[in-house]
């Protein structure tokens, strides 16, 4: 998929590009994108680093587990049918903490067990459940407390106070996390009716 | 004085005085975190660069503006800045793009203007849809995934409409 994105796009440019008069313009964009991509690696990399060491903390002081544990209740809400002292619980718990302090390198895994523990514990083929919908579509709504990628790359680019779109941020995340999560029940139910 | 300024460095200062409490080697566990990321950006730094041939060449071509004011019509009835659509397009897909795409964005209308905080909302509150879903079910073997995507599609297009009003909300746009 990302193939052909990749290439329509660069297809499109030239085409585009070629017709208009602006083959210049697009050829010196070929030379300076990749000094782009670097700057741009460079100019969040420092505070990606700061942010690594601080969640690094968190997750090593055990500050993780203890707020798995706090949400856990919000978790039996949304996730109906499993034990709270399952394997595949305590893995949803963790996969969704590390996503709420953006511990991305712990997530995917935390996250791939829940879904191999849901797998054992539901025991349904090779076709999803709703609890395994429920968490990638969890997974799939940036639930990050502080988007700290975006307000490194704010920096980068002078804003006066990088965080300040950290309101909007959350009630945007909050609510399509809302919509998609109805979603999937929606879609649970009208399966069942049929 | 806004309460934002003051989220971070008490979330810090609660994160290090924790550490320091259970003993954990405050110093040496920054350390090995700021390792962990720093490889984790030049990790991605190769696809970065495909994307950003990518996206360069697409805004130089003149073909990205052309695209923005074809659709400037539609999105401003929704009230959404037509400059954000690619951005919206690129981010289920592609996480190095749609980062790709934020940075064109802020470089050029500015990381303060309403163009560029509605673009970094989005960018914040999304997440690659179609690679996670891929990664979740591909991983136990699930073939049928079922509605998981277009749930998760709904999620992220709800995320798209809510960026500029949540921006309209809660800053004065000049």
């Amino acid at each position: 998929m990302i193939d052909y994105i990749l290439v329509g796009i660069i297809a499109v440019s030239c085409i585009y590009g070629f017709i208009n008069g602006g083959a210049e313009a697009v050829s010196s964009a070929v030379l300076t994108s990749g000094q782009t991509a670097v700057t741009l690696t460079l100019s969040i990399l420092g505070a990606m680093a700061t942010w690594g060491g601080v969640m690094k903390l968190a997750e090593k002081s055990g500050l993780t587990d203890k707020i798995a544990r706090l949400i856990s209740p919000v978790i039996s809400l949304i996730f109906k049918g499993i034990d709270k002292n399952s394997k595949a619980f305590k893995a949803i718990a963790m996969n969704i903490t590390a996503n709420l302090f953006g511990l991305g390198n712990a997530a995917t895994p935390l996250g791939i067990e829940a879904m191999k523990e849901l797998k054992n514990e539901e025991g349904c083929g090779d076709t999803a459940s709703r609890n395994m919908i429920l968490l990638t579509v969890i997974n799939t709504s940036s639930i990050e407390l502080i988007p700290s990628t975006v307000a490194a790359l704010r920096l980068a680019y002078g804003s006066t106070s990088p965080m300040d779109i950290l309101p909007c941020v959350l009630m945007v995340s909050v609510l399509s996390l809302t919509a998609a999560v109805t979603c999937a029940y929606a879609f649970d139910w009208i399966g069942r009716k049929k | 004085m806004r309460i934002t300024s003051f989220v971070v460095p008490v979330f810090v200062l609660g994160v290090v005085l924790y550490s320091l409490h259970k003993k954990i080697g405050v110093f040496d566990t920054f350390i090995s975190g700021a390792k962990e990321n720093i490889a984790v950006c030049f990790d991605i730094l190769p696809s970065l660069a495909a994307l950003m041939l990518a996206v360069e060449m697409f805004k130089a071509s003149g073909a990205l503006s052309a695209l923005t004011e074809l659709i400037e019509p539609i999105t401003s009835i929704i009230g959404i800045p037509s400059e954000c659509v690619p951005l919206a397009l690129m981010r289920p897909v592609s996480g190095s793009g749609a980062l790709s795409m934020l940075d064109s964005i802020l470089s050029e209308y500015g990381a303060d203007s309403f163009v560029g905080r509605v673009a970094s909302v989005l960018m914040g509150s999304t997440e690659t849809t179609l690679y996670t879903v891929a990664v979740y079910f591909g991983a136990v073997k699930i073939k049928k995934t079922r509605h998981a995507l277009p749930s998760a599609l709904v999620g992220d297009f709800t995320a798209f409409l809510l960026s500029a009003l949540a921006v309209r909300l809660f800053f004065t746009v000049q």
